[in-house]
């Protein structure tokens, strides 16, 4: 044993600094730094070095413990923490019951309302004045399809659709096509073309599947924005703008009547 | 709950301790030990119960240093510079530094050697225990305790290489 043993490694040596080497073997070492003046001068720098830095820490070991850290006092601060923070999630659950209650009491009422105002014709009105804010504003792209490609756009929204689209010709108002796109909706794909004037008014008009057979014109004001919508044959079809409803009812009558006369709005086939 | 509070507070000195030797700044050293503390405290349920409750509060404080205390004292660039200029003292006062200064010497080092050099040296753990605090193999202990303290040994002799490398 002693023999397989006998060479020194540093491992051997750092435990030896740290007094960790077992009594033989610390025997071997010592005889191993006798023959070795280099090694043995190098393992007491760093015996001293290590008693330096035991000392240099040593006053630390002997401080009192500051009442920061007793042990009562962090106890004492958790348990407050967490009753605050139960207090405040019984406070958030008060609020989300409440809140789950006005929106049921709101949906309620919603529903009453909309039941009488037609809802399907009242949908269309909301979501066509929603993609109109959404879009209207854009600048960079308000369009998906420009109206220079006029022919692949209106084929491509008619095909999503299910059903042909023709863009209402609505020149005789001062608005041109700028182009169109594609939009999601509860009720499958929606269609939103977009028209601007020579001062860069715009408006849209919105196409969609809808049930329902009233063909009345629904009027919806939001703010600055008008929207005439209506349903025909399956469809919701609403114009939306940042006109007043004067303005922009002749322009909703142009896209009806454009459309029962073939000559603007939904083909018929 | 008087027993944990015992148990724990006998470890507090040697927390400090640690704390002081890494951050070297005595409310920010004190900071690391309440942060430690609390953690010991929400975890207590959690620790084994067999384990060694020194060695698994100094890992927790050892992981907590690394983790969130590290990053905001590398911020201070100040009080790093500082610590530099004291331990790059000229050679005729080696000794001097060797006497007094080993701490100092300490900074320089990588975090991970600091580590073992505090948790063999100072406060005495195993190397089988100073593994597992580190999360490393016995035998990477051994050889990064032996570089560890030949860097000791290497920024004692030549303090103004390593000052200049330091503050780069």
């Amino acid at each position: 044993m002693t023999g397989r043993d006998a060479a020194i490694r540093e491992q051997d040596l750092q435990a030896y600094v740290d007094g960790r080497a077992s009594g033989e073997r610390q025997a071997e070492i010592e005889a191993y730094l006798a023959q070795y003046p280099d090694v043995r001068e190098r393992v007491a720098l760093e015996q001293r070095q290590r008693a330096t830095l035991r000392g240099q820490l040593g006053g630390k070991l002997a401080e009192p413990i500051p009442s920061r850290l007793w042990i009562a006092n962090i106890q004492a601060a958790r348990r407050q923490r967490l009753t605050r923070r139960l207090a405040l999630a019984a406070a958030g659950l008060v609020l989300f019951v409440v809140g789950a209650g006005a929106g049921w009491i709101g949906a309620n009422r919603m529903e009453t309302a909309s039941a009488k105002a037609t809802p399907a014709t009242t949908a269309v009105a909301a979501n066509a004045s929603a993609a109109y804010r959404t879009f209207v504003v854009e600048v960079a792209h308000p369009v998906e399809v420009d109206a220079r490609h006029e022919a692949h756009l209106l084929q491509w929204l008619s095909r999503r659709l299910g059903k042909p689209l023709v863009a209402p010709d609505l020149a005789r108002f001062g608005y041109r096509l700028m182009g169109g796109r594609l939009l999601p909706s509860d009720r499958g794909a929606a269609a939103q073309l977009m028209y601007d004037d020579p001062v860069g008014k715009r408006l849209t008009v919105y196409v969609r599947a809808a049930q329902g057979s009233e063909t009345a014109f629904r009027f919806r004001h939001e703010g600055e924005t008008s929207t005439f919508a209506w349903i025909d044959q399956g469809f919701g079809f609403a114009v939306t703008g940042s006109v007043s409803r004067d303005e922009l009812l002749p322009i909703a009558e142009a896209v009806y009547h454009g459309l029962n006369g073939g000559q603007t709005g939904v083909k018929k086939d | 709950m008087a027993d944990i509070a015992n148990l724990l507070e006998q470890q507090i000195p040697a927390l400090r301790r640690y704390a002081y030797a890494l951050l070297r700044d005595h409310e920010r050293a004190d900071d690391l030990v309440q942060d430690t503390l609390e953690r010991a405290l929400s975890r207590w349920t959690l620790r084994r119960p067999d384990g060694d409750l020194r060695a698994w509060l100094f890992t927790i404080q050892r992981n907590l240093y690394v983790s969130r205390w590290r990053q905001d004292r590398r911020r201070e660039t100040p009080v790093a510079l500082e610590d530099a200029v004291l331990t790059g003292v000229p050679a005729r006062q080696e000794t001097a530094l060797e006497v007094h200064d080993v701490l100092a010497a300490l900074d320089q080092l990588p975090e991970e050697q600091k580590s073992l050099l505090l948790l063999v040296g100072v406060e005495d753990f195993s190397y089988d225990e100073a593994a597992r605090i580190l999360g490393m193999p016995i035998g990477t202990v051994m050889s990064r305790l032996s570089r560890a303290r030949q860097r000791l040994r290497s920024i004692v002799e030549t303090g103004r290489t390593t000052l200049l490398r330091r503050v780069k």
